[in-house]
Parts: structure tokens; C-alpha cells; sequence
């Protein structure tokens, strides 16, 4: 017999779903908001007729800026930093995850610290800058000079990430690894063969964390890509806002769509790559946290 | 402190000698080769030794050798020569930083008081969201509506900082005069409510301090309170229906309920999730206080690293001032690990939990 919901219980159960919907669509709706300005006249959207529905319908804004080489571009370059940056940073992180899961390493309390002290303690911005500075000189007489490579190699490891494949690791059963070392399998056959299947959730979720930190990095990428032509994506929106902002007084806008409506569009086309992935990783990332478990 | 030879001599009663203790020999002999033993199984294992080093490269390159650079703070600056050859200048800068009385000093205490406040208010209005949200979800039993407000909650997590500030930017903006343009929608929400007055609104948001840590705080909640309360809700959902049966026979209520079953239940969870936070303390995320402020909300809005950043990198005479600008900055990292290592070590002496 189901028991029946008392007052209290009631009252809390109808408070949650109340909070939850207000909440969920504080949300959404800048996102929509953003969505609707973009494609809305720009009478409407200069005089803020545009809050619940899109008003007098344009594409324009979305058409100029497919006509912007420089967006393709800076799209181009964070495409290519997202997958050359992930692919570099799980090799290593996956290799060393590895090594450090297995108790018969030598030192590995002193290995563990060596990464976890990097949690607790950063230089600062000036330090990095400066390392940074002299990595790029290093990687130019290396003839490197694409300052892409600098921000894939030099930037984005996390020693969080490689404690959570750490832990993954640990926690295949060593008879495996055993028996497979019985059947001759080498270091490396272990690794492959056993230890990334059987943790094959695990690495796509820090695969996630890593790839997006790379799509979503700004301030480095900023500071040390000075070539234009190699900014990406976060930089280009960033930029334009700054250009935007600058002319914000100017009257002389004679575009059918308001200058808003432009900057807009922009955000859009960059949440739209994550929309369509969003729901397929969505679950991936609610696992990685519950993984967050550090110990040593 | 070492021990005399004498100390390891065992006297044999049969015999009426002293001899050497076997176990001495044994542990002498052990600590003789041992690194002769080390060398041997590091070549033995060399494959998973090799699998280390481009992990320890990395970290050393990236992460360590910027901490070398901080010698630097010691030091007189000069962009030509290396750290190492430069002339030692005592604590100069960490003095300078202190005085309190030059502009630099009093911008830094000032970016200083502006990290912790935001910290404490994040703390403060960040850090019980999550909770609140995850119990909530607990009460959601179907799985289809939970899901979607999950799916819509932890959305704006996934957005990047550019996004998300530009974003802000907007939908707080200012109004434009000169050609008709409207203030921004949020700004017109609270006009319309009587939160704000119309001249506020028209001179933009982000344009005035008073405002800044409001909307650096809410922003924050949007963007992290529904993921982050994924880890609470793991725990809630992880207690046994059987408990919160027992209460209700019990004749619990739901606050009883709350009180007896469910805080119990998330407390090592929340304690670890406070340890990280207060750990993160003075780590505010400078990139997104840097796409926000600008320079007529400085007062509220500036904080350590973006304080670093505009005077050692960004500044014209950023050479000059890099050596006191990396000062103040290693100050604010030295306190928050300090913070780190006490939350954790606390955690550790008040319950077992405890994060490293």
C-alpha cells in the first residue's frame, strides 16, 4: 500500500518542482534571448521589442558573418587546437596515469605530490607569461613558429585529470594485468589491451574535460598568439565585442540589422557546436565528478 | 642523531662476547645498495619509468619552472638577462607592496580586500546552491523531468567565459542616446520591477561598481550551481530508502527528515566540497573578472591576479613593475595554499574525511 504524502512532504515536493522550473529557465533564457536577437530586425531589437519572441525575422546578421573569412578562420583554429591539444594532453595524461597507478613504481608518493602540489600552488600570471615568452623562443629556433603548436604542447595539463585516469587505473583488478603478462603481453600491450578498455568511460570523460578547457580557452591564446590569422574562436568573439563596444555611439550603422544582433549571431554560432554535443557528453561529464575522488 | 657502533653490540651471555647485531648488518647492507637496488629495478621496469617522463617534462617545463621564475621577486628586474644573473634586491618589492601609502601599494591592498571579499561572497551565496538544488532534484521521482532539468541546468556550465561575460555584456548594456538603442534586457527587467532607476540602467550595469559583485556572484550561480550539484545529489540519491521508511514510521516530517536522514548522510560530501572551496579561496577565476571589469569599476571589481596582470603585462612600464606586480601575485598563491593545507588538515582532525 503506497503511504500517503504527508503535509510537510507536500508542501516541499511542490516547492522543488516550482524552484527547479524558475531556475532551469533563468538558464535557458539568456541563451534563447540570444538566439532570438540574432534573428530579429533591428527596429525591434534597438528599441528592445525582442524578450519573448523573435520580432520581424532576418538572417542577415548570420549571413555576413558567414562571408567573414576571419570567423572560418578563428573556427578553423580552435578546431584544430581542441583535437591536436586533447589528443597530446591524453597521451601524456593516460601514460603517466599508468605508471602511477601501479604500487610497484619507486618514489610514487613522491610522483603524486609532484603533481598535486601543482593544485595547490600556481607562480602567478607574470611567471607563466615569462615561461611562456621563452617556450615560444625555444619552439622558434626549434622552427616552430606557429603559435598554435605553443598553446597545444605548452598549455592545458591538469593534474586533477590525471589523478582521475590514476584512479580509473587502480581500480582494474591486477589479475588481469597478470594473466596478461603470463600470456607475454608487454608494458604497453597491458596498457592498450587491457587497462583502456576496461576504463574506456573514465578516458572519455577526461577525453571531454580536456577537449573542452581547449575549446573554451581566451586568456593565453590571447596573450601569446599575436598572428591574427591563428587567433581562435574565443578570441575573435572577444575581440569584436571590444570593436563593438568602441563603436557603440557611432550612428553611422547602416546594416538591415542592429549592431547587437551581430554579436549575437556570434555568441549562437559558438554554443551551437556544443548544443549538438551537449546532450550526448551531458552524462559523461555527470560521471566525472562523482569520479572526483582524490586520494592517495 | 647518529648512533655509536657500540649501541648495535649485543652481549652473548654463554659465551661472554659482544657481538654485532645480525639485524644491523642486514639493515646496514640493505642501506648500502640501495641505490644500487633502485638503479636495477628502474632498468628492469624501464618501459613503465618511460612512461613517466613526458608527464614529469610537461609539469617540470610548465608548471615548475615558472615557480623558478619567481626568484624573480627577489630580484632586480631586467627583460635582458636571465633570472639567475640578475642583482639581488632583497625584499624591496614585498616592502613597497606593504607600505600602503604609494599608489601601487594601495591598489594592491585594495585588490587584495577585493579577492577575499568576492571569495567570501561566492562562499557565502555560491557554495549552498548546488546543495539546495540537489535536494530538490531529489524530490523530482520522475526520471524524464529530472532529466531535462538537469540537461537544462548544467548547460551554461559548459559555455565559455567568453561567452558567458559577452553575454552578460550585452543583456546588461548600456543604452545609446545618440541613436535610440534600448538598455539591455536584464537592466529593463529590474527598471521595470523598480530595482534600479533609469539613469543606472542607461549608464549600463557593468559601468558601475556598486553593481559588480552582484552580477559577478549571480552569473556564477547560473553558470556553476546546477553542475556542481551533481556530487550532492550522488550522495542523496545513494542513501537507502529504507532510512528515510524508518523516519517516517518514526513519524518524521520532512524537515525531521532532512535533518536526520539526509544532512547525516551528505556531510563527509559536503565537507570535501567546502575543503576545495575554501581552498580555491583566493583563487578567483581572473579570466572572467578581466572580461568584465573595466577601468570605472576597478574599485569593486579588481583582484590580485587581474591587478598582476594589468600592471606586469599590460601596462606601458610593465617592465619596471613586473618584479612587484609577480611580488603581489606570490603573496596571494602563498596565502591560498596556506588556506588549502589548513581546511584540509581541520577536515582530517575533525572527521576522517579529509581531500589529500
Amino acid at each position: 500500500m503506497k503511504r500517503k504524502l504527508e503535509i510537510s512532504e507536500l508542501i516541499f515536493k511542490i516547492l522543488s518542482y516550482l524552484f527547479l522550473t524558475v531556475f532551469a529557465i533563468c538558464c535557458l533564457y539568456p541563451f534563447l534571448y540570444a538566439i532570438f536577437s540574432a534573428i530579429s530586425g533591428r527596429e525591434a531589437v534597438e528599441v528592445g521589442q525582442v524578450v519573448l519572441f523573435p520580432k520581424d525575422i532576418q538572417f542577415e546578421a548570420f549571413k555576413s558573418m558567414f562571408t567573414n573569412n576571419m570567423f572560418w578562420n578563428s573556427y578553423t583554429n580552435t578546431l584544430f587546437i581542441t583535437f591536436y591539444g586533447t589528443l597530446w594532453a591524453m597521451g601524456v595524461a593516460i601514460l603517466g596515469g599508468y605508471a602511477l597507478s601501479k604500487k610497484r613504481l619507486l618514489f610514487r608518493k613522491t610522483f603524486n605530490f609532484f603533481l598535486v602540489f601543482t593544485m595547490w600552488f600556481s607562480a602567478g600570471i607574470i611567471p607563466q607569461y615569462r615561461n611562456y615568452l621563452n617556450t615560444q623562443e625555444v619552439f622558434s629556433d626549434l622552427g616552430i613558429t606557429d603559435d598554435k603548436w605553443l598553446i597545444v604542447i605548452a598549455m592545458g595539463m591538469a593534474a586533477m585529470n590525471i589523478i582521475l585516469l590514476r584512479n580509473a587505473f587502480e581500480g582494474v583488478p591486477s589479475e588481469i594485468e597478470e594473466a596478461a603478462i603470463v600470456d607475454g603481453a608487454t608494458e604497453m600491450q597491458v596498457l592498450t589491451n587491457v587497462y583502456i578498455p576496461m576504463s574506456k568511460s573514465t578516458i572519455a570523460t577526461v577525453a571531454l574535460f580536456f577537449a573542452i578547457s581547449r575549446w573554451n580557452g581566451y586568456f593565453w591564446a590571447r596573450r601569446m598568439i599575436t598572428n591574427s590569422n591563428e587567433h581562435p574562436l574565443q578570441v575573435f568573439i572577444r575581440l569584436q565585442l571590444e570593436n563593438f563596444k568602441d563603436s557603440d555611439q557611432m550612428a553611422g550603422w547602416n546594416k538591415p540589422y542592429a549592431a547587437d544582433s551581430a554579436i549575437y549571431a556570434l555568441i549562437v554560432c559558438a554554443i551551437i557546436p556544443i548544443l549538438i554535443i551537449y546532450p550526448f557528453i551531458q552524462k559523461y561529464f555527470a560521471k566525472g565528478v562523482n569520479m572526483g575522488g582524490v586520494k592517495e | 642523531m647518529k648512533k655509536l657502533a657500540s649501541d648495535y653490540l649485543v652481549y652473548d651471555e654463554v659465551t661472554g662476547k659482544y657481538h654485532e647485531d645480525p639485524e644491523q648488518v642486514v639493515r646496514d647492507d640493505v642501506e648500502k645498495h640501495y641505490w644500487l637496488n633502485v638503479a636495477r629495478t628502474v632498468l628492469k621496469d624501464w618501459r613503465l619509468y618511460l612512461m613517466l617522463v613526458p608527464m614529469l617534462l610537461v609539469f617540470l617545463f610548465w608548471r615548475y619552472f615558472p615557480m623558478y621564475e619567481l626568484l624573480g621577486c627577489f630580484k632586480i628586474y631586467d627583460a635582458n638577462t636571465d633570472v639567475a644573473d640578475q642583482a639581488y634586491s632583497g625584499f624591496t618589492y614585498f616592502i613597497e607592496l606593504f607600505r600602503g601609502d604609494t599608489p601601487i601599494s594601495i591598489e594592491f591592498w585594495r585588490a587584495f580586500r577585493n579577492t577575499f571579499v568576492i571569495s567570501f561572497y561566492g562562499l557565502l551565496f555560491g557554495f549552498p546552491m548546488p546543495i539546495i538544488i540537489a535536494l530538490f532534484f531529489n524530490e523530482i521521482k520522475s526520471n524524464i523531468a529530472r532529466s531535462v532539468y538537469q540537461v537544462l541546468t548544467y548547460l551554461p556550465k559548459f559555455m565559455s567565459t567568453v561567452v558567458m561575460t559577452t553575454l552578460i555584456t550585452m543583456l546588461v548594456r548600456q543604452s545609446s542616446g545618440t541613436v535610440g538603442i534600448q538598455m539591455g534586457v536584464i537592466s529593463n527587467l529590474l527598471y521595470q520591477l523598480g530595482l534600479i532607476t533609469k539613469e543606472v540602467g542607461d549608464a549600463g550595469l557593468l559601468n558601475n561598481p556598486g553593481f559588480f559583485r552582484a552580477i559577478y556572484q549571480i552569473s556564477g550561480i547560473w553558470e556553476t550551481a546546477g553542475y556542481d550539484s551533481i556530487v550532492f545529489f550522488a550522495a542523496i540519491i545513494a542513501i537507502s530508502p529504507t532510512s528515510y521508511e524508518a523516519a517516517q514510521i518514526d513519524g518524521a516530517n520532512k524537515m525531521a527528515q532532512m535533518r536526520y536522514v539526509v544532512l547525516p548522510s551528505i556531510l563527509s560530501t559536503v565537507v570535501i566540497m567546502l575543503i576545495t572551496r575554501i581552498g580555491s579561496l583566493l583563487n578567483v577565476g581572473y579570466e572572467k573578472v578581466m572580461l568584465l571589469y573595466n577601468e570605472s569599476t576597478y574599485i569593486t571589481a579588481d583582484v590580485v591576479s587581474t591587478f598582476a596582470n594589468r600592471t606586469g603585462i599590460e601596462s606601458t612600464n610593465a617592465a619596471v613593475l613586473q618584479g612587484i606586480s609577480s611580488s603581489a601575485e606570490i603573496l596571494n598563491n602563498i596565502v591560498g595554499m596556506l588556506l588549502v593545507i589548513g581546511a584540509n588538515t581541520i577536515a582530517r582532525k575533525a572527521s576522517d574525511v579529509s581531500l589529500y
